[in-house]
């Protein structure tokens, strides 16, 4: 998008309200909505990937070494990772900002 | 060449969607607008018409599958009334602000409850605000010209906006009428082939219907109401268009002797060729009346009325539906409104009548006549008035 969503005036929408670019969906900052955050206790999890195929944004991502994390541009906060974890490996924390 | 024949109103304004050549027609069927998609679900099994005819649950599904269809840039057609207009209510909006270009016939209804069939304007006045394009007919022949228009301003890359074309229920829909049929071979180019500008392609994805947060919101609906205000004059060039072409002419506001007039009876539908019954009658009385006939009613032809309207002095308004606890009847209350303000305040009395299919008799309109005139020349404080009730 060339403007920011702030920056558009009503001559800057298009007809029918249509978006034009593929995918655009992936720039709204979801993470936005989070007051708390889930946090990965590296010593329980066993990498069974149950949290990535759960989480409904989807936001959760592994790293180089195969554990999960969430993005945090995404992720809301909803807890469903930590709720569907089977070692109990994912706790969710009131993020501090 | 064009035929006169001898139809119901209902066949014409299917009659009009199969000259048009719609591809898609997605309709419940609900009195009094049963008879327009009977014929066309029967021209399609036939296969006298190339269209889908998609048979759904509800109107709500109806106007909803008239999305996917126009969306998918296919020439769409519905029609409904009463009750099923309002179970299409939400669809509306969307409709208009996805600026699809659908044409809907709807036979007005009045609505429940009592449960009542018949025709009045409550069905159309609480979708005044839904974005669409509205316009009245007033008998067979506007029914079918109008409706073969309406494909045309719908589609105009200038405006495409669902378009709302309106008839009474009974009063026009089931009325057998003579009219001049224009044929394949008249219409010739009149309508251009459907080309939507974005239509869904899996070759060229585009989001159709995406949210808007607070941000964006404003700024989405001041684009749509920018772009429905203007479409007015595609709609004039339309209607001169056709009338260049097939020699019968329509505008946003009409009059009938109203040079000279000092008194204007305003109204809108087919109760207007009753009120010109009256107004001969009266003229020939020597009251200087004469009549406004409201045709488009979104975009409202404010200047158009103002205009229609200038010379005279005293206003009779005529509804067929009431505004509960409102200011009376919704087409009053949008003519006050396009008056206030403007230098020569005029008084404006208004009538509420012809509910639920009850009749209303040129006499009826020479009582408003002079019962307006009454309250008007009193100063009375008085609304309006319910015409013909028992009290």
């Amino acid at each position: 998008m060339a403007k920011k969503d702030f920056e558009m005036t009503w001559k800057d929408i298009t007809v029918g309200c249509i978006i034009h670019e593929p995918g655009s969906a992936a720039q709204y900052k979801t993470g936005d909505w989070r007051s708390q955050v889930p946090v990965w206790d590296k010593a329980k999890c066993v990498k069974c990937g149950r949290c990535f195929g759960f989480c409904p944004e989807p936001c959760i991502v592994q790293d180089e070494e195969g554990y999960y994390e969430a993005d945090l541009y995404w992720c809301k906060g909803c807890g469903i990772c930590a709720h569907e974890c089977p070692k109990g490996a994912i706790t969710i924390e009131q993020e501090e900002k | 060449m064009s035929k006169r024949v001898g139809t119901e109103a209902s066949f014409a304004i299917a009659d009009a969607a199969i000259l048009a050549d719609v591809d898609v027609v997605a309709a419940y069927p609900i009195t009094p607008q049963t008879h327009i998609v009977e014929h066309l679900s029967e021209v399609v099994a036939d296969g006298e018409l190339n269209a889908e005819f998609i048979c759904v649950e509800s109107e709500h599904s109806a106007m909803s599958a008239c999305l996917g269809s126009a969306a998918a840039g296919a020439r769409t057609f519905t029609a409904t009334a009463g009750q099923g207009l309002e179970l299409m209510h939400e669809v509306l909006y969307i409709a208009s602000s996805m600026r699809l270009p659908i044409v809907m016939a709807v036979s007005n209804r009045a609505l429940s409850g009592p449960l009542n069939v018949w025709g009045d304007h409550s069905d159309v006045m609480a979708t005044r605000d839904c974005g669409w394009i509205q316009y009245f007919t007033e008998n067979a022949q506007e029914v079918f010209d109008l409706s073969l228009c309406a494909f045309k301003i719908a589609e105009d890359p200038n405006v495409l906006f669902p378009v709302m074309v309106h008839m009474d229920g009974f009063n026009v829909s089931h009325v057998v009428e003579p009219l001049e049929m224009l044929e394949k071979d008249d219409i010739g180019d009149f309508i251009p082939p459907m080309n939507f500008p974005h239509p869904l392609d899996p070759n060229k994805p585009v989001t159709m219907g995406a949210f808007a947060p607070p941000v964006l919101y404003t700024e989405c609906r001041k684009s749509q109401e920018e772009a429905l205000r203007p479409s007015k004059q595609t709609i004039i060039k339309v209607w001169n268009e056709f009338g260049e072409r097939f020699g019968r002419q329509y505008k946003p506001v009409e009059t009938y002797k109203t040079e000279d007039a000092d008194t204007l009876l305003i109204a809108i539908g087919s109760f207007t060729e009753t009120a010109t019954v009256a107004v001969d009658t009266l003229r020939a009385k020597g009251e200087k009346v004469g009549l406004v006939r409201m045709r488009l009613w979104r975009p409202f032809p404010f200047d158009e009325l103002r205009d229609a309207v200038k010379d005279a002095e005293k206003l009779i308004v005529f509804d067929r539906c009431i505004s509960y606890g409102g200011p009376g009847g919704p087409l009053c209350s949008e003519i006050k409104s396009a008056l206030y303000g403007s230098k020569e305040q005029k008084p404006v009395v208004n009538f509420i009548g012809g509910l639920g299919g009850r009749d209303i008799t040129p006499e009826q309109f020479e009582q408003m006549f002079s019962r307006g005139r009454e309250i008007i020349d009193n100063n009375l404080d008085i609304q309006y008035e319910t015409i013909g009730v028992r009290e």
